[in-house]
């Protein structure tokens, strides 16, 4: 919808403050986007899918080979640039994608889930391109379902569940308001359950799994001591993070 | 989103710019890519049809249809088969490998250009590739000291706009395909009847009544057929009028029919 492709359902959707159903040319020049799917023209190489997608923004020419110059160099495709695209990596797919939404300068970046399905290199390296991105100062719309990547990269995050925004903020506020600090998981055992239900009266139990989390506002050190006197099986104490916030509000049924 | 008045949209006329001609561009620089490969199988396989039909076939025949060899009287026959053949197929699976594997259209529309450009574009680039392939095969025909008058070159106008009008034709069938094998229908009960009963072998006249109705009203490549012997003898079957009318009449129908039916069928 943001990009003027779907019409809207209801309401009014305004990109940069022009109203996607008026003049969705002028938003769509100025924004790129970075689908999920792979669609990438495989009838060129990398360096003509970026020249033949500068031509649907009518950037001239000279200017076009300039910036794939540049874009090839950000995207590490300086080796790649008279490859078919059905000769690259996934990642290196990813970069592409990247790229080629990058190559009208826009001011609003649609990223749909940019790393999925990557290798831990390849994740990192589009990390990097993002962070670049934003200092740049692009205006940045990412959609993920790894929550450790809306935490690393997101000045706000906004958490969706059918349809609808469930929870606004920024990660380490949202973490802190629904979760707390620290989580003890232990091996579930129906002593331990009881036990330390007694001594954490206060704290969220969760049992999921064959693994009992517990939540607590309480601050650091409150586990280890417990741990010091009940050393419980499968015990480890970690930080709260965004995936217990959205498994918290959205609960733990697949949603399909 | 359910649109409520998709209906009444379905002959709503698209709104087109300049950008028409990026897609188009982009499919000819495709095509560029691999010219050799493009050119010289379409080349030959005239040569086929005119050595096998003209000369084999013709031999036993042995009368002439309508003060002509019978390898003269199929040649306009196997230039408007070319001219359907390349726009057709270009619309139907050439198209639908570039909207439904490959992704391209999507990757189209998030740019400045809008949907109905794209398939704008892609049926004006049909209609391109009827005239390569209808040139082609001209030259060939022409080549062979088989064309009289001298107005044969006017064959390349006319497979412009038989090759929109096939070209829009096969998009209508691109959008109602639910997958690539839906095209066998299209393919065996549309143009397999023209490839026989369009005038192409023999006369229209020759066929039985109710197939000469259903020939002249119902079938296109009746009327390319019609207009690229006239063109090539200076004399043919049916008014040529009747058939230049009958073309300008269909092909904006189902133009702007394709743009909307596409269009539906992306934007969900």
């Amino acid at each position: 919808m943001v990009h003027c492709v779907l019409p809207l359902t209801s309401g009014i959707l305004s990109v940069a403050g022009m109203n996607v159903s008026e003049k969705p040319r002028e938003i769509k020049k100025m924004i790129g986007v970075a689908p999920q799917e792979e669609n990438l023209d495989p009838d060129f190489s990398v360096t003509t899918n970026l020249l033949v997608y500068a031509r649907y923004f009518d950037i001239p020419r000279e200017d076009a080979l300039k910036r794939v110059e540049n874009l090839l160099r950000f995207a590490q495709l300086e080796d790649k640039r008279d490859v078919r695209i059905d000769q690259l990596s996934t990642g290196m797919k990813r970069r592409l994608i990247l790229a080629r939404a990058l190559i009208n300068e826009p001011q609003v970046l649609l990223l749909d889930e940019p790393t999925t399905g990557l290798d831990p290199q390849a994740r990192h390296l589009i990390w990097d391109k993002v962070r670049s991105l934003k200092k740049q100062g692009v205006t940045i719309i990412l959609t993920t379902h790894y929550m450790d990547e809306a935490a690393e990269l997101c000045d706000r995050t906004l958490i969706m569940d059918n349809g609808k925004i469930i929870e606004v903020g920024k990660p380490a506020e949202l973490v802190k308001k629904h979760v707390g600090e620290d989580v003890l998981e232990v091996d579930y055992d129906p002593e331990v359950l009881k036990f330390l239900q007694e001594r954490f009266p206060e704290a969220r139990l969760e049992t999921a799994g064959d693994r009992i989390r517990v939540f607590t506002d309480q601050p650091h050190g409150v586990f280890e001591d417990f741990l010091k006197d009940f050393p419980a099986k499968g015990a480890t104490i970690r930080n709260a993070n965004l995936e217990d916030v959205f498994l918290k509000l959205t609960g733990r049924q697949l949603r399909e | 989103m359910k649109n409520p008045d998709a209906k009444a949209k379905i002959f709503q006329l698209p709104e087109l710019t300049y950008r028409v001609w990026k897609v188009w561009r982009r499919n000819v620089d495709v095509f560029m890519k691999t010219w050799k490969v493009n050119f010289f199988p379409p080349l030959l396989e005239p040569i086929f049809y005119l050595a096998a039909l003209g000369t084999g076939l013709g031999y036993y025949l042995g009368t002439q249809i309508e003060g002509y060899s019978y390898t003269q009287f199929i040649a306009p026959g196997i230039v408007a088969i070319t001219i359907m053949y390349s726009s057709f197929f270009e619309c139907t699976y050439g198209s639908f490998v570039r909207m439904y594997y490959q992704r391209t259209f999507d990757a189209i529309i998030a740019t400045p250009i809008s949907i109905e450009e794209v398939i704008a574009g892609e049926i004006l680039w049909g209609a391109t590739r009827a005239v390569i392939g209808g040139g082609i095969v001209l030259a060939v025909v022409a080549a062979f000291g088989l064309i009289s008058s001298p107005l044969f070159a006017l064959i390349l106008v006319v497979a412009f706009f038989s090759g929109l009008m096939f070209s829009a034709m096969a998009m209508c069938f691109t959008a109602l395909a639910p997958s690539i094998d839906f095209f066998n229908y299209p393919q065996y009960l549309f143009i397999t009847p023209m490839f026989v009963l369009g005038g192409t072998f023999f006369p229209v006249a020759k066929l039985p009544e109710a197939l000469q109705v259903f020939a002249q009203a119902v079938l296109p490549l009746t009327h390319t057929v019609n207009l690229a012997r006239w063109l090539m003898f200076g004399s043919s079957e049916l008014s040529i009028v009747i058939s230049i009318v009958w073309i300008a009449a269909v092909t904006p129908f189902f133009f702007v029919l394709a743009v909307n039916l596409m269009k539906r069928k992306l934007v969900k």
